[in-house]
């Protein structure tokens, strides 16, 4: 008797032909499935139709494994219930996002007009139906550009240094930190930014009263965004194979045009998305924006003097207003917020493909 | 154009452990020179080291005199990157640049290194292409993406990209092993036609190649594991293949042993 015998695992079969479950098999248990936990939810009165739907997610699994394991065998049935419970896991991961996008769209319509792109809130009172958020576009668009022309070439260089030249403690030291820095949360960049620079470093040029303003609200969103784009663009430039470097030494090529004409465009696309993740967190923060641009009214295109607003702080502002006009205005700015992020996205995916060669 | 590669006494460390010991030995010019021997005996730290690309790793250092044409390449003054512009390097895996075009990869060296005008590129992109049998197979599709070519082309690509920077002395690295028998044998055919212009040093696992093509042999071998690799003989490829002087070489190259 051979060891695979005795251990009863038939791993030669004699036979490699199986019976399948019909499709119409696997529709008739989930329409029972679904029956099922309707007559039990409603006979008993435990609830609505949510449930419904749940709990016949659980009786569809547990009839698919019975049925499969009578007719095709228990390592079938595993697979059955496996994928299933792997396509019940992705729906469910996608269903707030799309309850998200759908309730900013419903709700946001109301007040998606010129009016609201082409005029700010000053003057408008509480029950004054008009109003805009261009001066939060305004200032959004001001803060985050500037706090990603900072941050871009600061993450992407760090990046270059940690993958091509860095040895030994100090880059060991210098991920360790940007790792902490990841997880810095946004009030504390906000408060750094403020007891640092608003309230020593402006008031050297401003008679000795501190200066809110965009810009301080941009090196808020730029510690935020700096170590998300280093470890992204981190990880890119470590996926772009040696051998590639290699082959452009071997020509004689130096190192630092290496590193820029071809380790950087290999790993463009992906760089590209880390960048955009960081900005579309950083056009979603709050907090360092209250604090040290104070907010404001009234449409300021300097973005080194005087408040501003940006849209996450409008959404803010006009959520908690008593105005019942204020509330449309908070959904429909949430709605430019997420349009204008995947916009961006969407652009500068175009952008890097371009400079990549399809098949 | 091509010249004569000297060593002496080289040892090749990675960080404490030393991978070649103590190698010493003269390529002439203008002829194919193979390495062969068992693995992780240090035929390709040798090879890595003539063109200054073993101390790419961290912690790579070597000791010793590697000349070419009686310049010593190690010297503090030495640029390194003139040294790999005149010894190229053909790569075990062919590494086409992903996001370039075959015109571009193939130029790739020339305008990285400042080469700018159109007709000289065109002109080097074709002459390169001809030399490394490419030619007639990519001529129409010369924008199309260089990784998009099968193994054996991408191989000679890679090739072609090397010559295309004309440097005197070529180093390969196992070119053959993830090719199949034909594309093998273009690049043989390869070897032959180059060896008028350039010195070749051939790394190669498969016997029958390194007697097919080469001048001269070196047998590379380690005592055991862990052990530094040393040149066991080096001699003419006919002789080394027909009565090698060694015991040791005898044995691998009639299969008893590695």
């Amino acid at each position: 008797m051979s060891l695979l015998e005795r251990t009863g695992v038939a791993m030669t079969p004699g036979n490699i032909r199986t019976r399948k479950l019909s499709t119409a098999v696997v529709l008739g248990i989930a329409v029972a499935a679904v029956a099922l936990a309707a007559v039990v939810v409603f006979g008993l009165g435990i609830g609505n139709w949510v449930l419904v739907v749940a709990l016949g997610g659980v009786f569809y699994l547990a009839g698919v494994y019975v049925a499969a394991s009578r007719v095709e065998g228990r390592r079938a049935a595993r697979n059955r219930t496996w994928s299933a419970l792997i396509h019940s896991a992705c729906v469910l991961a996608i269903l707030p996002l799309a309850s998200v996008v759908w309730t900013l769209v419903s709700k946001g319509m109301e007040r998606l007009d010129g009016d609201f792109f082409g005029s700010s809130m000053n003057n408008i009172g509480a029950r004054d139906p008009e109003g805009g958020a261009y001066h939060a576009i305004v200032g959004t668009l001001e803060q985050v550009g500037i706090a990603t022309v900072i941050t871009v070439p600061l993450g992407v260089l760090g990046a270059i240094y940690l993958v091509e030249y860095g040895r030994g403690r100090f880059a060991a030291a210098i991920r360790f930190f940007v790792d902490v820095m990841t997880g810095i949360p946004s009030i504390v960049a906000g408060l750094f930014v403020l007891s640092f620079y608003v309230l020593i470093v402006t008031p050297w040029f401003n008679d000795g009263r501190p200066g809110f303003s965009g810009f301080a609200a941009a090196l808020a969103l730029s510690v935020l965004m700096l170590p998300t784009i280093v470890r992204s663009t981190e990880e890119m430039l470590r996926l772009v194979p040696g051998p590639l470097r290699e082959g452009a030494y071997a020509l004689g090529v130096p190192k630092w045009k290496t590193i820029l004409r071809i380790v950087l465009p290999t790993a463009l696309s992906g760089i590209v998305t880390g960048i955009m993740l960081a900005i579309a967190r950083a056009a979603g923060e709050t907090a360092p924006v209250l604090l040290v641009a104070g907010g404001g009214a009234a449409i300021n295109f300097n973005a080194f003097e005087n408040n501003q607003s940006s849209l996450a702080l409008f959404v803010y502002q006009q959520a908690g207003d008593a105005s019942r006009y204020a509330p449309a205005r908070a959904w429909t700015a949430a709605l430019t917020l997420v349009a204008l992020v995947l916009i961006l996205t969407i652009a500068a995916k175009l952008l890097a493909r371009r400079n990549q060669l399809t098949r | 154009m091509a010249k004569r590669i000297e060593a002496y006494n080289v040892s090749s460390y990675y960080g404490s452990f030393k991978a070649i010991d103590n190698i010493s030995m003269t390529v002439e010019p203008k002829t194919i020179t193979a390495l062969i021997g068992p693995s992780g005996c240090g035929k390709s730290t040798f090879l890595r080291s003539i063109n200054r690309m073993h101390e790419v790793l961290p912690g790579a250092r070597i000791e010793g005199r590697l000349t070419i044409d009686d310049q010593n390449i190690y010297d503090s003054d030495v640029d390194v990157t003139a040294v790999r512009r005149m010894i190229g390097m053909v790569f075990q895996r062919p590494n086409p640049f992903p996001t370039m075009s075959i015109y571009e990869n193939v130029v790739a060296g020339l305008r990285l290194n400042g080469v700018r005008k159109k007709s000289l590129l065109d002109e080097a992109c074709e002459k390169s292409l001809v030399a490394a049998n490419l030619w007639n197979e990519v001529k129409d599709r010369l924008d199309r993406p260089g990784a998009g070519l099968s193994g054996g082309q991408q191989q000679r690509l890679c090739i072609a990209r090397t010559i295309a920077v004309e440097p005197q002395v070529v180093l390969m690295d196992e070119p053959c092993s993830a090719l199949d028998p034909i594309s093998t044998l273009a690049i043989e055919d390869l070897m032959f036609k180059l060896k008028d212009r350039f010195t070749i040093i051939i790394v190669t696992h498969n016997m029958q190649q390194a007697a097919r093509v080469s001048d001269r042999t070196g047998f590379f071998s380690i005592d055991k594991t862990g052990d530094p690799g040393r040149l066991i003989e080096y001699d003419d490829t006919q002789k080394i293949f027909s009565n090698p002087s060694e015991k040791k070489t005898e044995d691998y190259i009639t299969g008893r042993f590695g």
